[in-house]
Parts: structure tokens; C-alpha cells; sequence
């Protein structure tokens, strides 16, 4: 028989002067069970919880119930309560009279025979509690990171600095993302691969971080401290190991393609490394247009490479890694300007977006740093910068701000008039938007010591002209068309999700916005957690960012990896589904339900008469299940219950209601 | 809008002036709940019609729970639970909103008028819904009347 004691908490005046705890004590005397009754004015104070613990002690309680405020307030106050007494914590149940109660109802009259009500609910489902003790798993201490870009770099450094091993898998050759492609960074102008490559090599030198580059995520399986993840490390048809990055191979290779890391305005050969810092600075062949794998002829860049590195057969290959946590930093995509027909994009050569133009004035770039129009190679006079292309547009682009058009232009509008002397610079903005330390007086600098003409409208136009770009648009300040002939139209392209974000989504078992962008757990307070338990978001596969912004990020995903790696074993959630196997029919119509995947079949062998049958039945992992309940609703044969909830226990509540 | 509603039902009803209809609400514990908590902080007031069954996700509530209120008296059954979208599990609600649209039919074939089981999203920071919410259901089934049906026909 249980033995419930029941603590009514006064709240100060909080509950008293709306509720008579007098009567309120005397009717939970009466209930069944009940052997003591006590009330405090304030419960959760130091003498309320010692009158509990005393209280258990002396009458011998099992199960306590406190009637006081809200359970997502002190709950955990009173579970600690009961377990110093020496009770399992989960033999409370928290009867809710301040919150749903005294401090929404006047009439003292009704407020108290509610408050009656929700004691005796209480008091009827702790009786059928039972004590819950939660499992524990070890952790895997080794992290992954999904992505080798400025955030992939900086989280992986930082938990490598923590002193756990880390795995990177980048699904290009080199790490770098588009941090590498970029030229000077705002607001301070200082170059972006002089800030970037150092930390690219301190990733391969690490002794804690192992680098699969050219690899992709196939598949991810398991569940927090435990994941197990499958990666195809894609054939580079280079032995890694033997490459030296002589550069040989590539000198010598006949066959010239448009380089996909100068966005086209640049060639590279068949064989190649993406740019000349890339890490690791091995070579990869590219299939698709290499002439050996297309007509079975040429080879010579096996004949050039010393090290005999080249190996033609290669094969991908599927490895597994092990890990406790995944900080995923796929990044962006930049927004696909097609939408924008009347700007011509894609249709005349010097119409390019803005990362073409951090190409273009990049001094590895394809024109070594010196501004030249794509169509002719004439260094351009007249630029025009076009911004919001796609950002802020919900009828052609994305209604969301990319957030890093604004500076990037004004960092281009002073590069331009930085390097072509006398050249005239127009933009064309809805708004400047500059939120960040020094971002407002970088804009400054651009519109008043750089004289970049800010122009508050829009573009309606862009058509050639003999030789040059005429510019359609409007000053909406002045109330005035204007139209500007210009050599070179650049677009401030805004950021969109990577194009299988929701894939990989998908593959991690995480949410993802309407825009493909993956989502955190709480917009504020949980940044850069996901739903899922150990993965952690950085970057811009969470939403448009600028670096420093995403380093941050980056920082505080490798923190909150970091301590979950420090942890020994992590103890799973008490309050979860649990199978009666005796009534489970083995149907599986909870497992499709589970959003965890924490349900499977099982075989069980059991002895029927004189002979053992073997029967499949559902199993919970009780590491993975959040205890949501939705398996239990599904269960047709009520074998799945969920633990701390059960249907006896909400039925109970419920009956206690309407006797 | 609603106490306007509520009103010319309170004086019509002077037959049964003491009568006040019994609510069973089960409200998920991370939207419903906490929008109930809510309007208790910000002090807002409603009849004290309804009693709330914690429980973690609509998608827990068993179409029996309800059918057992029903049968035991309860006037009414309010199931409350996150947004569509924002379902702490990710899904439960939408389980929640099917299954439930089915019930809400089920309940009319026994007999018993649909519009004893009200199904509302109520995130947690949305107190004053809860309390509109309970204020015009327990005006709707006040103007039903006591539910007698099932408990009769035991």
C-alpha cells in the first residue's frame, strides 16, 4: 500500500489568499493513501524542505506530493527533496495551484474546490508511480565535423584544443570553403587567405584532427555519445600518401576546364589542386574530363610524377568512424541569379555577382589581383553595384537578408576605387544595413572618403551598348530615373542553402527551415544545438552569416561538443517507453511514429508448454527515446506504455476528476 | 470578443445558475502547459472550469483518455498541444491533429455533440490564448449543457 504525504504550500499569499488551505488539508486527509498532510507557507524554502524530509522519516512516506506552483518551476527542487530523504526522485507529483489556479481565479469559493481537484488528481496518479531510474551510455570521445570551411576549421581546432580527437570530412579537395575564394575581408580589409591558410595547415598538423578530404557523409546511425557514421572517401585516382604536391602532374596535363574555385573566370587542368594553398595539397583527377577515363589514351601525368602517386584504378571507399558528437558546418550556396532575367546574368559576360568579383580583384586570382572586364580584359571605369539580388525579394529570390551584401559591397566599392584610379563607383541599395563593431564606419569610408555614389533604388535594367552595360534604375531620393553606362555590373548576390542541406538534413536526423537552412534547438537560448542531442550546428548552413559572426558560432558549437566529449557516460532520459512483451504483437505500427528512431523488432524466445517459440516484438532504446509517447497511442494492443506517464496514470487523473 | 459571447448565455442559463460545466484538458507540457502557466503569471482570468492533465506531447493523448472523461461526466475535453511546426518531438502534434479530427466525428456517431472536444495549438507564449480559449469553451459547452449521455446510458 502506498503512503503518500501531501505538502501544501501557502506561497506566502500567493495561493493562501485565493485558496483556503485549511479546507484544502482537510479534504486531502481524506483521500486514499494519504497519511500526512502538512502545509508550509513556503514550501520550497529550506524549513519546507526539511519539514519533507522530515516528514518522509517520520511517517514513513513512499511517495510525496506537493501542492504549490507550477512543476516546470520547482519540480526538480523537490525531486532533489525526496531523494535526500532517500526516496526515488521520480515519487513526486506536483499538484499546480498557483500558476493554474489561485493566480487566475478570484472566487475563493471555486478556486478552492479546484484546488481540491488537482491534489486528489495528484495524489491518484503518484499513487501508481513507480520508481524510474535512468540508463546510462558511454561517450565516444571523438568528434565529427561535417564541412572544412572557416566554421568547420575553427570548430574542429577548438575541440582539437580540448583535447579530443576530431574528424573532418570536407566533400571537396582542399578545406578552405568560401572563406578561401574571398580577397580582402571588412571591416578591416586585412586579406583572407593570410587570416585562413594558417589555420588550414594548423587542421592537417594537429596531431588530434584526421582530415578526409575529397569525402562525403553517406550515412549517419546512432544516437548521442554513440553515432556511427559512414564516409565515402571519394577516388582522387592520387595516392595520397605518395603525392607531394610538386605540381608536376598538373603542369603537364594537356586538358584545360573552367575552374570551379574561380567560378569559371579561370582555368585549371584535369589534373589539379583547386588553388595553390589548398590542404592537403595533394592532386586530384577529375573524371569527367580527364582524357585517360574518357578515350583510354594519355597518361602523362603518371609519366611526370616521381612519387608515382597516380593510381588510375582507385576506388572509392567507405570507411566508419565512430563519434560521440557532429558539428555540422556544410555553409551556403550563392543565390542562383537565373531568377533575374532583365539583368542579364549569365547572358553578358561582365554582368557577374559579387564573390566573381572577389575573384577578379584577388591577387591569385584568375587575372592576378587586377580588375579586368571577363568580355575584353579593359580594365573597367564605371562599376555598378547592384544590391539585395535575390535577398529581401519574396517574389524572385528569399524574403530573408543575407546580412553580408551590405559590407561586402561597400569593401568592393572602396577595392575598386582603390585600384583603378579615377574610377566611378554606383550603387544601387534598398537599404544599408551595417550591424556590427566597425561595419557603420566602413560604410562611411566607402560613401564619403571613398566617393562610392550610394543610389536608393532599384535596377530595372541592364542592357549592352556599344561596349558598355547601360544601367536602368531610379533614385527614389531624388524622385529621378538614372541611367549609368557602365563597363562592369556587379550583383550582391544574397546566401541560399547548400542544395542537399535538406538531404544531409535528413541523413542527421535534424530539422530544417522552409529555406532549406538547418535549425537550431531555440532561436535564443539553445543557438547552436540542434533537436537531435550531440549535434551541433556553425555557420552558414544555419542561416546567412559573415565570418565574424560565424566563428563565433563555430567557438560555441566546439564548446558544447567539447563538454559533452568530457563527459564519461551520459545518463539517457528516465521518463521513456517501455514494451510489455508479453502484449506486444510485434505489428511495428509504433515504429514508423517514432520521431528518434528509437523503436526496432526484436526476436524473444519464449516457452510455450514443452516447446520454445521465437516471436519478433518492438524494443525501446532507451538512449534514443525522448519520451514523447507518441508509440504509445499507436500500440494497438497497449503493450507500449511511457513511463512516469502511463495510461493508468492519466486515466487515474482523469477518473479523480470526474469520480 | 469572447466575454461579449459569454455573456447573454450566462443570463439565459438562470435555470441552472449553479451549474459549471467540468473541462478535462490535457495540455502538452512544453507548449499548452506553459501558455497556461502563462496566463497564471500575467494574471489573467478565466472560469475555474477546467483542470489540466500534464502531458508530455498531444501525440500522447490516447482518443481513450477522452472517451473515459466522457463516460465519467466530464462536460468537455480540450486536447492542447504546440503548433503544427513546432512540436517539441518534431511530429507529435500532427498525430495529434489527425487523429483527433477523426474523434471529434467519432464522438458525434455515439451520439454526443462534437463540440465537447476542442483541439487548440497554444504555444507558451500565448497565455491569453489559453485563457480566450477556456473562456469560449466553457461558454460553448455551458450551452450544451451537463453531459449525461454516455454516464446514463452505463
Amino acid at each position: 500500500m502506498p503512503r503518500i504525504g501531501v505538502f501544501v504550500c501557502w506561497c506566502g499569499s500567493n495561493i493562501a489568499a485565493t485558496v483556503d488551505i485549511g479546507q484544502v488539508t482537510e479534504a486531502a486527509a481524506e483521500m486514499p493513501h494519504v497519511v500526512c498532510v502538512e502545509d508550509n507557507k513556503y514550501t520550497c524554502s529550506e524549513p519546507g524542505q526539511a519539514s519533507i524530509r522530515q516528514a518522509i522519516a517520520q511517517h514513513g512516506l513512499d511517495r510525496v506530493v506537493v501542492a504549490a506552483c507550477s512543476p516546470r518551476m520547482h519540480e526538480n527542487t523537490f525531486r532533489k527533496t525526496i531523494s535526500a530523504a532517500g526516496l526515488n526522485p521520480y515519487l513526486l507529483e506536483i499538484a499546480n495551484i498557483r500558476e493554474q489556479c489561485s493566480w487566475v481565479h478570484a472566487d475563493r469559493v471555486a478556486a478552492t474546490a479546484k484546488a481540491i481537484d488537482l491534489v486528489r488528481m495528484a495524489v491518484a496518479k503518484v499513487a501508481q508511480h513507480s520508481a524510474l531510474t535512468s540508463s546510462t551510455s558511454p561517450v565516444t570521445r571523438r568528434a565529427m565535423v561535417i564541412g572544412g570551411g572557416i566554421a568547420g576549421i575553427q570548430a574542429a581546432l577548438d575541440i582539437a584544443d580540448a583535447g579530443h580527437e576530431v574528424v573532418v570530412v570536407e566533400r571537396s579537395p582542399t578545406l578552405g570553403g568560401h572563406m578561401a575564394q574571398l580577397d580582402k575581408t571588412f571591416p578591416t580589409l586585412d586579406c583572407s587567405a593570410c587570416i585562413l591558410t594558417p589555420k588550414m595547415v594548423e587542421v592537417v598538423q594537429h596531431p588530434k584532427i584526421t582530415l578526409y578530404a575529397y569525402s562525403e557523409v553517406e550515412k549517419v546511425d546512432g544516437y548521442v555519445g554513440s553515432f556511427k557514421v559512414t564516409v565515402r572517401r571519394k577516388a582522387r585516382s592520387v595516392d595520397e600518401s605518395k603525392c607531394t604536391g610538386c605540381g608536376a602532374c598538373w603542369e603537364k596535363c594537356p586538358v584545360k576546364v573552367k575552374s570551379e574555385f574561380d567560378l569559371g573566370l579561370g582555368t585549371r587542368k584535369a589534373i589539379y589542386v583547386p588553388f595553390p594553398q589548398a590542404v592537403p595539397a595533394k592532386a586530384t583527377i577529375d573524371r569527367e574530363h580527364c582524357i585517360y577515363y574518357l578515350r583510354g589514351r594519355c597518361r602523362i601525368c603518371e609519366r611526370f610524377c616521381e612519387a608515382k602517386a597516380i593510381v588510375f584504378d582507385q576506388q572509392d571507399e567507405i570507411i566508419n568512424v565512430e563519434v560521440g558528437a557532429i558539428v555540422v558546418a556544410t555553409g551556403f550556396q550563392q543565390f542562383d541569379q537565373a531568377a533575374y532575367g532583365e539583368y542579364g546574368y549569365g547572358e553578358y559576360p561582365d554582368v557577374i555577382t559579387g564573390l566573381e568579383f572577389e575573384r577578379l580583384v584577388n591577387a591569385s586570382g584568375p587575372t592576378e589581383g587586377k580588375i579586368k572586364r571577363p568580355s575584353d580584359g579593359k580594365v573597367p571605369e564605371t562599376v555598378v553595384f547592384i544590391k539585395c539580388v535575390g535577398s529581401r525579394d519574396e517574389h524572385k529570390g528569399v524574403p530573408y537578408c543575407s546580412r553580408t551584401c551590405c559590407m561586402y559591397t561597400a569593401k568592393h566599392a572602396i577595392l575598386t576605387r582603390e585600384k583603378i584610379h579615377g574610377s566611378k563607383v554606383f550603387i544601387f541599395y534598398m537599404d544599408v544595413r551595417t550591424p556590427g563593431k566597425g561595419y557603420e564606419e566602413f560604410y562611411r569610408r566607402a560613401s564619403e572618403e571613398d566617393g562610392a555614389r550610394y543610389l536608393r533604388g532599384r535596377v530595372s535594367r541592364v542592357y549592352p551598348k556599344g561596349g558598355k552595360m547601360v544601367v536602368l534604375g531610379e533614385d527614389t531620393l531624388l524622385g529621378r530615373k538614372v541611367i549609368v553606362e557602365a563597363d562592369l555590373v556587379v550583383l550582391a548576390s544574397g546566401m541560399i542553402a547548400q542544395p542537399d542541406a535538406q538531404e544531409m538534413a535528413r541523413k542527421l536526423g535534424v530539422s530544417y527551415d522552409q529555406h532549406g537552412f538547418l535549425t537550431e534547438a531555440h532561436p535564443k537560448l539553445r543557438p547552436v544545438e540542434t533537436n537531435t542531442a550531440g549535434i551541433f550546428l556553425a555557420g552558414a548552413c544555419q542561416g546567412p552569416k559573415d565570418i565574424p559572426d560565424t566563428v563565433a558560432q563555430a567557438c560555441a558549437a566546439a564548446s558544447k561538443a567539447a563538454a559533452l566529449l568530457n563527459r564519461e557516460a551520459l545518463e539517457a532520459e528516465a521518463m521513456i517507453a517501455c514494451v510489455d512483451e508479453a502484449r506486444c504483437s510485434g505489428c511495428l505500427w509504433c515504429e514508423p511514429v517514432c520521431p528518434y528512431k528509437a523503436i526496432s523488432a526484436k526476436t524473444i524466445s519464449e516457452r510455450v508448454g514443452r516447446r520454445t517459440l521465437t516471436r519478433s516484438v518492438a524494443e525501446v532504446n532507451p538512449s534514443l527515446c525522448h519520451g514523447c509517447g507518441a508509440c504509445t497511442v499507436a500500440c494497438r494492443d497497449s503493450a507500449l506504455n511511457l513511463l512516469g506517464f502511463t495510461n493508468q496514470q492519466i486515466l487515474a487523473e482523469v477518473e479523480a476528476v470526474c469520480p | 470578443m469572447s466575454v461579449a459571447k459569454t455573456k447573454p448565455e450566462a443570463d439565459g442559463a438562470n435555470a441552472a445558475a449553479e451549474w459549471q460545466p467540468k473541462i478535462v484538458a490535457f495540455c502538452c507540457n512544453w507548449c499548452s502547459y506553459a501558455g497556461a502557466d502563462l496566463a497564471g503569471t500575467s494574471r489573467l482570468q478565466y472560469p475555474p472550469t477546467v483542470r489540466i492533465v500534464r502531458v508530455p506531447c498531444s501525440g500522447r493523448v490516447n482518443p481513450r483518455f477522452l472517451i473515459r472523461a466522457l463516460q465519467r461526466g466530464a462536460d468537455g475535453v480540450l486536447v492542447a498541444g504546440c503548433h503544427p511546426g513546432d512540436c517539441h518531438y518534431s511530429t507529435g502534434n500532427y498525430f495529434a491533429r489527425r487523429r483527433f479530427l477523426l474523434a471529434r466525428r467519432f464522438i458525434e456517431y455515439l451520439g454526443l455533440e462534437p463540440d465537447r472536444l476542442w483541439v487548440k495549438w497554444i504555444s507558451g507564449s500565448e497565455g491569453n490564448k489559453f485563457a480566450d480559449v477556456v473562456r469560449e469553451m466553457s461558454a460553448a459547452v455551458a450551452k450544451l449543457g451537463p453531459n449525461r449521455k454516455v454516464r446514463e446510458a452505463r
